[in-house]
């Protein structure tokens, strides 16, 4: 009967420790409209799927009081289990165990999750609701972040990593999503910042809402920390298990394919596109047009709306999309669309997924905020994101390609395997009526009617170059295509790039503009 | 198809709707001007002027702790203007050239935000 007494001790200990914080904090918690952490991860995971590890573990301070402070899981929920099948490591930070505070041993648990998700090659999934560094614990809980950011780095571009937070994330906790691959926020429930309202008003006298610091939406819409966002926790899991099913739980292998689909989208692809090369358009509908099922997940929606990223499926496999979005301020390429599109190219290059890149792009944001904010920088790193990726590389003009944007937007001078243009592309060193206005200067000034001889030279020019044959003539531009023979030709360039293989300098890694 | 948190995706297929949406302006990169949105980012930027070199602005926020300066006066350069705490330094500031103080617009013990005019300055007469 012994057996059966400590079974029923085991349970009993189990299911204390399950009560995290106990009744009157999981109150508060659901007050505040929060789900608890076990909830939340059973709600991600496959029922019945979660096996927690570590649930015995205890903090070891002895100072300040907390030699008598039993703290459940010390704060934090770690453990794996699947989603649609699929094996992922996940914790969770309980903030009704004291805030969700992170002393060492908390972090140990947390760093051992993400060093078996590293060794067995699984996405790592990290749920944040915590109040910060456990002060009590002091260097401990410092320690504790650094050895989280420093396993961060090293899994970074091995397995994916994913950050959501449900709740505060400050001080140094932030940097922890800051390094992984993309973090989650829902709206009045993220709240992510280093240094706190409290501290901006006592210092600097700014008095600000937490809301208006670091809330979801400034983090989704302007600061580009966050990579989706949602209204409600459930519809944040959803995503993350969207996303899961897209992308590959490691460098070593493929997204899992899902059976092949036409697009259903009901727009013909010849329609979207106006005739007017001032009018916008939603690139998106091109996506739609020529993605498996319609289907496309975007990334960042609200930041840098300038530029489209996200992944979608052709013939069944991942593939990313990177586009330009005249919808936004014409498409151009700024500060944040080149960092929002580097990290992108980077994370689908690490992770063998192929790019697809939509061009319609007038050129880079003339302005001094934009010269100011160090646009040659930014800019830069999309080049670089380009050039380094050896996925396979391809790319469409829409309509037009002028400048350096042309270079950047995976062109052949960067390495891209496939370029295509659509009849009505212009690729050209600049629009038309700049070009026109620089070439025929004289002409234009000495003209009896200078708008006259102005329209005209800028007829001539568009005649002469702004089309897709100068460059197709040279070889930079593959083929010239009827816009419905787009995906046919997509999936053919996917097909036979397929055992890509394509060589870079031997070297212990490049220094990218960051 | 996704679903789109943007406040609404406009009926892009009647063109006399966009050009009449107030959201869609007409956005000049270079020589052409296309008709698109702009960002909340892009609306609030802030908008470059020429910064005057009779203005003392603070290039950073903090509390006023000493001006031992007044107006009318004629401060040569390299002399102390004012000094900031700011994140626990003592910021001195300095005159940059020798002029007259026109007006000053802080106190001492003021919280000062970033980039607020705290001195004006006027040529001297010689």
């Amino acid at each position: 009967m012994t057996l059966k007494k400590n079974i029923l001790a085991l349970r009993q200990k189990k299911a204390i420790i399950e009560k995290g914080g106990g009744d009157k904090a999981i109150e508060k918690q659901m007050a505040m409209g929060k789900m608890t952490a076990r909830e939340r991860i059973l709600a991600l995971l496959d029922a019945d799927s979660f096996h927690e590890y570590d649930m015995f573990v205890e903090h070891e301070e002895r100072n300040f009081g907390m030699e008598d402070k039993v703290l459940a899981g010390d704060g934090v929920i770690t453990g794996t289990g699947t989603i649609s099948g699929a094996s992922v490591c996940v914790y969770a930070q309980d903030f009704t165990v004291m805030g969700g505070s992170l002393g060492l041993k908390h972090a140990r648990k947390i760093t051992k999750i993400m060093d078996h998700a590293l060794k067995m090659k699984m996405p790592c999934i990290g749920i944040n609701d915590s109040g910060g560094a456990r002060i009590q614990e002091g260097i401990g809980a410092l320690a504790g972040y650094g050895e989280i950011f420093w396993r961060n780095t090293m899994a970074s571009g091995v397995i994916p990593q994913i950050s959501v937070i449900l709740g505060p994330c400050a001080g140094g906790a932030v940097y922890s999503p800051a390094l992984t691959d993309f973090v989650f926020v829902v709206e009045n429930i993220s709240k992510m910042f280093i240094t706190g309202p409290n501290v901006i008003e006592t210092v600097l006298g700014e008095k600000i809402s937490q809301e208006d610091l670091g809330g979801a939406r400034v983090h989704a819409e302007i600061t580009g920390n966050a990579h989706f966002y949602a209204l409600t926790e459930l519809e944040c899991l959803d995503q993350i298990k969207e996303l899961i099913s897209l992308i590959p739980h490691s460098n070593q292998q493929k997204a899992i394919p899902a059976k092949p689909a036409k697009p259903t989208f009901k727009k013909n692809i010849e329609k979207i596109i106006p005739s007017d090369p001032k009018q916008p358009y939603d690139v998106r509908e091109i996506i739609f047009a020529l993605a498996d099922d319609s289907k496309f997940l975007e990334i960042q929606e609200l930041w840098a709306p300038n530029i489209v990223i996200g992944f979608g499926r052709m013939k069944g496999e991942t593939v990313g999309f990177v586009a330009n979005q005249p919808l936004y301020l014409a498409g151009v390429l700024d500060c944040d669309a080149s960092d929002k599109a580097a990290r992108f190219i980077r994370f689908c290059d690490a992770f063998n997924i192929p790019i697809i890149t939509l061009e319609d792009m007038p050129g880079y944001l003339p302005g001094v905020d934009q010269e100011h904010a160090g646009v040659i920088r930014h800019g830069a790193k999309m080049l670089y994101a380009y050039s380094e990726a050896t996925v396979p590389k391809i790319t469409v003009i829409l309509r037009k390609a002028y400048g350096g944007g042309y270079i950047a937007m995976n062109s052949r001078h960067l390495g891209a395997d496939f370029m295509f243009a659509w009849p009505g592309a212009e690729i050209a060193v600049m629009g038309p009526e700049g070009a026109a206005n620089i070439i025929f200067r004289k002409e234009i000034m000495e003209a009896e009617n200078e708008d006259a001889m102005r329209q005209q030279k800028v007829q001539e020019y568009i005649e002469k170059f702004a089309n897709p044959f100068v460059a197709a003539s040279k070889g930079y531009i593959d083929a010239v295509i009827e816009p419905l023979e787009t995906r046919e030709l997509l999936l053919h360039a996917l097909e036979v790039s397929k055992n890509k293989d394509d060589y870079r300098p031997a070297k212990k890694h490049g220094v990218p503009p960051f | 198809m996704s679903k789109s948190r943007k406040v609404n995706i406009t009926d892009l297929n009647n063109m006399s709707k966009i050009n009449n949406n107030p959201d869609f302006v007409d956005f000049a990169v270079t020589a052409r001007k296309y008709k698109t949105q702009l960002t909340k980012k892009y609306k609030s930027r802030k908008v470059w002027s020429n910064p005057s070199p009779y203005e003392i602005q603070s290039y950073i926020p903090g509390t006023i702790i000493q001006v031992p300066v007044e107006e009318g006066q004629i401060v040569k350069e390299g002399e102390l203007l004012l000094i900031i705490e700011a994140m626990k330094m003592m910021n001195r500031i300095q005159m940059p050239f020798t002029a007259k103080i026109k007006k000053i617009n802080v106190t001492v013990g003021s919280k000062i935000p970033k980039d607020m005019i705290m001195i004006e300055l006027e040529g001297t007469e010689d």
